[in-house]
């Protein structure tokens, strides 16, 4: 909504109104906080309380160590994330929230599969390994463990490829994320 | 100096006159200290009664309450307050004692988690790591609590820190990167919703407790009657424009009147001062308003679009945005005349439908009666708290309160047993008003201990006990939704309240005829002390009118 100018009618008809939408995509929240002790069960309760749901964190360290960097992903289908990022603001330990424009960021996660590879499927999950530049970190007769890095989607479609070889277990990390260029998160 | 001395210069610091509290063993050093500190502490009977007496004085007085508290069921206590707090935005430090830093962790005697307990009912809660951090804390812990949007604030102090050596200097300001909170307003937005209305042609103006808070009641009559601008308050923002006014429509929402209700349903702008859209003023949501575009003035801006979204919102504080919008709209000269179609049908809903109730033919007391002989026998101008129920919505219909800070409840949590510490808060923090307490028979009941406290710290407030002998909202609800199947609302005439208030050392009465009603409540205001006054009412009276839970305003009934 533009401003009038001074002598401009404003049509109330011609207002829009603000917030509260739901975006359709995944979002990706970059939480600078206080590296103190209880903020993340303050974000935790906050996010449960209000009926958010959180699909994936990662919380470590900054170049500052009093400060923490909690990135976590959630679903703008879902919620309105506006409301989401006013809610956290409140906190006063949360310092600064980005909602980071995807196509601006570098988002990666790390992921540990344990396939199961006794014979014939053992070179074609290799291969599969190969493809996605994942990394074989143990092997056993019976199974290997594949170390991959990647988009929150890429890791995604692995596990996809993987699973119908017998996937024994897998653990993800949540994706943490970064501005590109020269500009901050 | 100790660490507890050092607490009691920042409260002194702080400005801080009178706290409520009651000691234990893991705040035992910190009232070590108040035994030579000045600062009048007054000795409450429950955790509960010393929390809301806090936000009473809060409320009253437009200060930061002080509430204090040992560990474990000390702390437990106070959690209802602390709820309430948040829940009305009302400034209060809760500090509470927490056990020896060796002993956490471990189950240890009257060892609570309080501020995980806590945690989602407060603003900030902090607990104290280490000595040093006790006069920054508390610095901050105020500096939260009162600026922004209001709230309350938990210090946990454990015991062994609070008797630490430290040595002492004044903390000169506070520094929070995290919280700085939005008071300005834009400018732009604010040119842009003068605009809005000068071209509205059925504005209404919907203000909240934050008009109160905001210290913003006379700004926000000087922005409604810039123009002929139509008037409700929230159950909060009672007093935040004078109860008198010829604008004046009443209050909105669930019992609210019906020219509020009706108004804010065919209004083509709605201008939200300080409100939240609480369901109990939109009904269903979805029906809410319909035909409105919403200009959204708040201090906080996670309530802007919460459950309304807002077309012209503005974050700031009303004391400052009000005049530059009053300001801004003047300049526009709108043409008064646009707005007199809209009055026309604001006058026919206000006569067609005023407050109204059968009263009695005989002696007997109608409550809404009882709320008018108040009015009249406090000259309107008294300070009012009150518990929740049935009392509460009659008191804010039938109480018109002049100006802000006059009525005092408990709106968004709805606490029973809310109004006699309230009062108390409200009496020590104005010792020079009237205060007086309107009360159901069973909330009251649920902090009567406090006249204890009023009587032994000689704290005059009034308490008049609405008694139908029924816990009378559920009452009502079960009458008109349940099939009148009345389980478990009937509480018979125990106690005996004039015995009650004698022996807790306070005067009582008890008031059954309507004819000497005025004079006879004139006389209990002008006695000395606590007073506490059991008036018998109609047992089965409804609190109309009203919007069924759920349904949209143009459904109200009664």
């Amino acid at each position: 909504m533009g401003e009038p100018a001074t002598k401009e009618v404003l049509s109330l008809d011609e207002l829009e109104a603000a917030g509260g939408l739901r975006t359709g995509r995944k979002h990706i929240l970059s939480i600078l906080v206080e590296n103190k002790p209880g903020v993340l069960t303050r974000i935790a309760g906050l996010f449960a309380r209000r009926g958010f749901n959180i699909d994936t964190l990662a919380v470590g360290p900054t170049d500052d160590e009093r400060i923490s960097r909690i990135t976590l992903t959630l679903d703008g289908a879902l919620h309105p994330i506006d409301q989401v990022t006013k809610q956290l603001h409140k906190l006063v330990n949360v310092l600064k929230i980005r909602d980071l424009e995807p196509r601006e960021t570098l988002a990666r996660e790390l992921a540990l599969f344990k396939v199961s590879a006794d014979g014939a499927g053992r070179a074609e999950v290799m291969q599969l390994c190969e493809i996605f530049r994942g990394k074989v970190v143990d092997v056993t007769k019976r199974s290997i463990v594949i170390e991959l890095t990647g988009t929150f989607e890429k890791v995604d479609a692995f596990e996809q490829l993987v699973r119908p070889f017998g996937l024994i277990e897998m653990a993800r990390t949540g994706e943490i994320a970064i501005a590109r260029g020269r500009s901050e998160t | 100096m100790r660490a507890v001395d050092a607490l009691m210069e920042c409260l002194k610091a702080e400005g801080v006159d009178v706290v409520f509290g009651l000691p234990g063993g893991a705040n035992l050093p910190t009232y070590d200290a108040f035994y030579d500190a000045g600062i009048r502490h007054i000795l409450v009977r429950h955790e509960a009664g010393g929390g809301h007496a806090a936000e009473g004085y809060a409320k009253a007085t437009g200060k930061v309450g002080v509430a204090l508290a040992t560990s474990g069921p000390g702390a437990t206590n106070l959690v209802t307050p602390i709820c309430d707090a948040m829940m009305d935005s009302v400034p209060v430090v809760f500090i509470t004692g927490q056990v020896r830093t060796e002993l956490l962790g471990t189950d240890g005697f009257q060892e609570a988690d309080t501020i995980g307990i806590t945690m989602p009912v407060v603003k900030h809660s902090l607990m104290i790591q280490h000595p040093l951090e006790i006069p920054r804390g508390l610095h901050e812990a105020f500096h939260i609590a009162r600026t922004g949007r209001p709230g309350p604030v938990v210090v946990d102090i454990p015991q062994d820190l609070s008797r630490a050596d430290i040595p002492y200097e004044p903390v000169s300001d506070v520094h929070l990167p995290g919280y700085q909170p939005t008071t300005e307003g834009n400018q732009k937005q604010i040119r842009i919703a003068a605009k809005a209305l000068a071209n509205a042609r059925r504005p209404i103006i919907y203000a909240g407790g934050g008009v109160v808070a905001a210290n913003a009641a006379a700004e926000l009559t000087e922005l409604a009657t810039s123009d002929r601008f139509p008037v409700t308050c929230t159950v909060m923002g009672l007093g935040g424009f004078p109860g008198t006014h010829e604008q004046w429509l009443g209050m909105l929402g669930m019992h609210g009147t019906r020219a509020a209700n009706y108004a804010m349903d065919e209004a083509d702008l709605i201008c939200a001062i300080g409100a939240r859209f609480d369901d109990r003023v939109t009904g269903k949501l979805s029906e809410f308003a319909p035909r409105a575009k919403f200009i959204h003035i708040d201090v906080d801006p996670a309530e802007i679009s919460k459950n309304v979204p807002a077309h012209i919102p503005i974050v700031g504080d009303a004391k400052n945005i009000l005049p530059r919008l009053t300001a801004e709209y003047r300049a526009l000269a709108a043409d008064p005349a646009r707005l007199e179609e809209w009055w026309s049908r604001i006058r026919v809903w206000q006569e067609r439908h005023p407050l109204r109730y059968e009263d009695s033919t005989d002696s007997e007391i109608k409550p809404q009666y009882m709320i008018q002989a108040l009015y009249e026998a406090t000259g309107g101008d008294a300070i009012v708290t009150s518990d929740v129920g049935q009392h509460q919505m009659w008191a804010a219909q039938y109480y018109h309160f002049p100006r802000p800070r006059r009525w005092i409840n408990s709106g968004g949590l709805g606490t029973m047993g809310f109004g006699l510490p309230a009062a108390m808060g409200a009496k020590v923090g104005c010792p020079d008003q009237t205060v007086v307490c309107i009360a159901g028979d069973g909330s009251v009941q649920m902090n009567t201990q406090e006249l204890a406290t009023c009587s032994q710290e000689g704290i005059a407030i009034k308490v008049f006990i609405m008694n139908n002998g029924y816990l009378g909202m559920v009452r009502q609800w079960q009458e008109l939704f349940w099939d009148k199947r009345y389980s478990h609302v009937e509480m018979g005439q125990w106690p005996d309240f004039v015995k009650l208030a004698e022996a807790y050392g306070a005067t009582g009465l008890r008031l059954e005829d309507k004819n000497t009603l005025v004079a006879d409540m004139k006389e209990a205001v002008a006695l000395d002390g606590p007073v506490l006054v059991d008036v018998r009412v109609t047992r089965e009276e409804n609190t109309y009118p009203m919007i069924p839970a759920g349904q949209p305003a143009r459904n109200m009934v009664g």
